[in-house]
């Protein structure tokens, strides 16, 4: 049994500036969205940037959801956000089984297909994103890096 | 997330309002593919999407690749500048047909 009561596994000593657990189900996203709008738009980020966050957090929420809590339990995530200078940084942990990062990559546009769209939205919109190393309790850990313009 | 059909010109002009996204996309696919294999002109009315993400243009991609298998015209009007934005980050935007507005979709129809 994983120990839901652990902190946030980072090194980011910052206090942060929204924390969000909820429960690994499509309709908590709505309310996540909206959290971190409010969010960026309090930080004065441009509407470019709270729509690039949004879609990101959103997506990877989506991932955690459809893939590492495939098994349709209620799962529980937790979204931090931290600003550091002029980053804001996002931390995404979920409790589920530890994925393998390597499957987790971008695919090609040449083709014309639905699907797998999620990870190079992603990739396009943050600057920078990494799985963080496995947390000992297991779960993910997911960090990514929006630098605001 | 809502939609609503009309029947213009004999095309169905799909209209969605509010956000597409992972709660919402299996009803938005369902009313896509539903038309499109109807066999009649498809537009869809993004004009009043306020969110949308993967999952959403996945409905949207499914549904030009069912039409254009059947050789049907398929294309988006009044697309939202949130929809526009995760369309041009998929490299979408010169993949669909695009009209600026539902009037004009219907007049390239003849």
């Amino acid at each position: 049994m994983i120990d839901k009561s652990i902190k946030i596994e980072s090194d980011i000593e910052d206090i942060p500036i929204l924390i969000r657990t909820f429960l690994s189900r499509p309709s908590e996203l709505k309310t996540v969205r909206k959290d971190v709008t409010a969010t960026a738009q309090n930080l004065g980020c441009g509407t470019t940037d709270v729509q690039d966050l949004v879609l990101a957090i959103d997506e990877a929420c989506q991932n955690i959801i459809r893939h590492a809590y495939s098994d349709g339990c209620d799962g529980e995530i937790t979204l931090t956000i931290y600003q550091i200078d002029c980053d804001i940084v996002v931390i995404l942990r979920d409790f589920a089984e530890c994925i393998d990062v390597e499957t987790v990559k971008p695919r090609e546009l040449d083709d014309l297909c639905p699907g797998g769209l999620g990870t190079h939205f992603i990739a396009e919109v943050m600057d920078q994103v990494e799985f963080m190393p496995q947390p000992a309790e297991g779960g993910n850990l997911l960090r990514m890096v929006k630098r605001i313009s | 997330m809502k939609h609503s059909i009309d029947k213009k010109n004999g095309a169905a002009v799909v209209a969605f309002e509010g956000e597409v996204d992972l709660d919402s996309s299996p009803e938005c696919r369902k009313v896509l593919l539903k038309n499109v294999a109807r066999n009649i002109p498809v537009l869809v009315d993004l004009s009043a999407v306020t969110c949308t993400d993967s999952l959403g243009i996945s409905c949207m991609v499914e549904a030009l690749q069912n039409a254009r298998k059947s050789g049907q015209e398929f294309a988006l009007v009044g697309v939202s500048e949130a929809a526009m934005r995760v369309l041009s980050l998929a490299r979408l935007d010169a993949v669909f047909t695009i009209h600026q507005t539902r009037e004009a979709g219907l007049e390239s129809l003849g």
